[in-house]
């Protein structure tokens, strides 16, 4: 029993990046109209931006949270004015190309300084907040062993989707977007700067694939390829979920991270493949997938 | 929205024949390398994926459809092939058989799945059905996980050719290639392939006038995933090997790029990308992980300011179809 908790929480928390990478590729999506197909690399960027402010410049895991994002957000801000731009009105899959290149860039060049072995990354061992260290040591639960940082990540990454979610969806910024989505040049003459928007969403896009980078740092080693095999598994949650929906990507990808945690238990050999087994019979059944509008 | 290859110019008498005298050149080219002294292992493996580009081709440039996941097909007809005629010694004309009967039977059921969604969607599907079989080979006994195939005997093609000489094999290769492009060439000028072509222009309006789309793209989804793993059949017999590099996703991103330097939806331009890659490979591997970022970056000035490719620029400056 205690096994079948701890792939449930390992489910979740692989649950909550799913979260993170697909609502940061909707978002994109909404916007910009393109598969963000270098969302993969930016969360690696993340994870490594948070390892060079610790081992640099002796900057830790709280202040990194906060600054990781920020800085991969501006690169991707960069990404979008420099190239992304020029493909507005190109067929969709330019974009996909063009994100594509952008990926190998990223990753081949820090393939070349840093191999493909891990880095290590410390959790926090501050605040001490009633005789917990930080985020590291764990809790007994009773029925199972809660390590801290674990339970931290589900948790945090739960806040920030929501915020996201009420964001987007409750905010008079929201609201602007969305309608900006709808139809551009209408919202530009109420004297909204939609360009300007356009890059800033890809930038909370982009910030909100490192944010999980750096959540990911602690658990997984931090390494070149740490994105590339995920952004696959991400894609095939956003095939099952459909675009349609903020709320749908959240729910939808810490379900499917829960269903691969119990792969886990029950029937290891398929770990790997159920997500994708999943998305094939939702497309059987359904081809628009759970939540989506028909592309 | 401008799609993907645009301004195709329409198929006249005149067209056909630059293209038949572009061809006839190709093939004689490529007779003459042996004579040559260009490493023939070289030019085999860029034949190889030279057909398998232009497989590509067919559905990206004629169908609109951007698979992602083609080198699932290189892949499970190289390993078909490979167990085939390793484990179960058969010769090489049954290998082959076996390689391409894998890759098409792979090619309906994935075909299947993914015509269900357009556009990027059916990109992603690709993916990661092409992931799906990356794990599935990863850990299936018969593909050796890691290590691959290897060491497979190439034996006499028809009891006649003998596959273990360079210039033999380098001429079969060169059969293959020839035969498997004609293919696609044929298809893409006759009735079936121009439905392709409306399908991609405007789908709603080739449904309005009564063609079932699904079907067209099915089949063209199959011929497109046979013929790709008809070059990943031919492929073994270079390689002497089957290995997991073959269905990594990496290697489908390879084949776009391929085809994007050579130019989407033109004849000649998949084969063109595809020897150019390959040679920068060749040529650049000294460089070892730099080769992965000029390729991104290839593939970035292609996308802004290259969409033709190296052949689409050429035929539009002399306003032919190549």
């Amino acid at each position: 029993m205690q096994a079948l908790y701890a792939q449930l929480l390992v489910g979740l928390i692989n649950g909550s990046f799913y979260a993170l990478l697909s609502l940061g590729l909707a978002v994109i999506f909404g916007m910009l109209n393109i598969i963000n197909f270098a969302h993969g690399a930016l969360y690696m960027m993340g994870a490594f931006c948070a390892y060079f402010l610790l081992h640099l410049t002796g900057i830790g895991y709280w202040w990194a949270l906060i600054i990781a994002p920020i800085v991969v957000g501006i690169f991707g801000m960069i990404l979008e004015r420099t190239m992304l731009q020029w493909l507005a009105g190109l067929d969709h899959l330019y974009g996909l190309l063009l994100t594509f290149g952008i990926a190998l860039i990223v990753q081949g060049v820090f393939q070349n300084y840093f191999g493909s072995s891990g880095l290590p990354y410390a959790i926090p061992d501050y605040p001490e907040v009633g005789g917990f260290r930080g985020l590291q040591g764990g809790m007994n639960l009773g029925f199972m062993f809660l390590p801290i940082y674990r339970g931290w990540v589900v948790v945090f990454s739960l806040v920030v989707c929501l915020a996201t979610w009420f964001l987007i969806e409750k905010t008079r910024l929201g609201a602007n977007l969305r309608a900006a989505t709808e139809n551009p040049t209408l919202v530009r003459a109420f004297g909204i700067n939609v360009p300007r928007m356009i890059t800033l969403t890809y930038g909370l896009g982009v910030g909100l694939a490192a944010l999980a980078g750096v959540l990911s740092a602690p658990i997984n080693q931090v390494r070149p390829l740490m994105g590339a095999d995920l952004i696959i598994v991400v894609f095939a949650v956003v095939v099952i979920g459909g675009m349609g929906s903020i709320m749908g990507s959240i729910i939808t990808g810490f379900a499917l991270g829960v269903i691969e945690g119990l792969t886990k238990y029950f029937y290891p050999e398929a770990s790997n493949t159920v997500v994708f087994v999943l998305m094939v019979l939702v497309l059987l059944l359904k081809p628009t997938g759970l939540t989506g509008r028909a592309a | 929205m401008s799609t993907l290859t645009d301004d195709t110019l329409p198929i006249t008498p005149q067209a056909m024949r630059d293209e038949m005298i572009v061809f006839a050149g190709m093939a004689v080219l490529l007779g003459l390398v042996p004579l040559t002294g260009i490493y023939p292992f070289f030019v085999m493996q860029a034949l190889c994926f030279a057909l398998l580009a232009c497989a590509f081709n067919l559905l990206i440039g004629y169908g609109g459809l951007l698979s992602f996941g083609h080198a699932m097909f290189l892949g499970t007809a190289g390993y078909c092939s490979a167990h085939a005629l390793k484990v179960w010694g058969v010769t090489p004309e049954v290998g082959i058989l076996v390689g391409v009967a894998g890759a098409a039977a792979l090619s309906v059921v994935t075909g299947f799945i993914s015509i269900r969604r357009q556009g990027i969607y059916f990109s992603m599907i690709t993916l990661a059905l092409s992931q799906l079989l990356y794990f599935i080979y990863l850990q299936a006994p018969f593909t050796h996980g890691e290590d691959g195939i290897q060491g497979i005997p190439q034996g006499y093609l028809f009891g006649i050719f003998n596959l273990a000489k360079p210039t033999v094999l380098y001429y079969v290769v060169l059969a293959g290639f020839l035969g498997g492009f004609l293919l696609i060439y044929r298809t893409i000028n006759s009735p079936f392939g121009e439905v392709l072509k409306a399908i991609r222009e405007n789908e709603p309006r080739a449904i309005s006038l009564g063609y079932k789309t699904d079907q067209y793209k099915l089949l063209a989804f199959i011929l497109s995933g046979t013929i790709a793993g008809f070059a990943g059949s031919l492929k073994v017999f270079v390689a002497q090997n089957a290995s997991l590099t073959d269905v990594h996703w990496t290697m489908s991103g390879e084949i776009v790029l391929m085809t994007l330097v050579g130019g989407l939806g033109t004849v000649f331009g998949p084969v063109v990308g595809a020897f150019v890659i390959i040679a920068m490979q060749q040529y650049l591997a000294g460089f070892g992980q730099w080769v992965t970022v000029i390729q991104g970056v290839i593939f970035v000035a292609c996308v802004l300011t290259f969409r033709r490719g190296i052949i689409g620029e050429i035929a539009h400056y002399f306003r032919r179809s190549l």
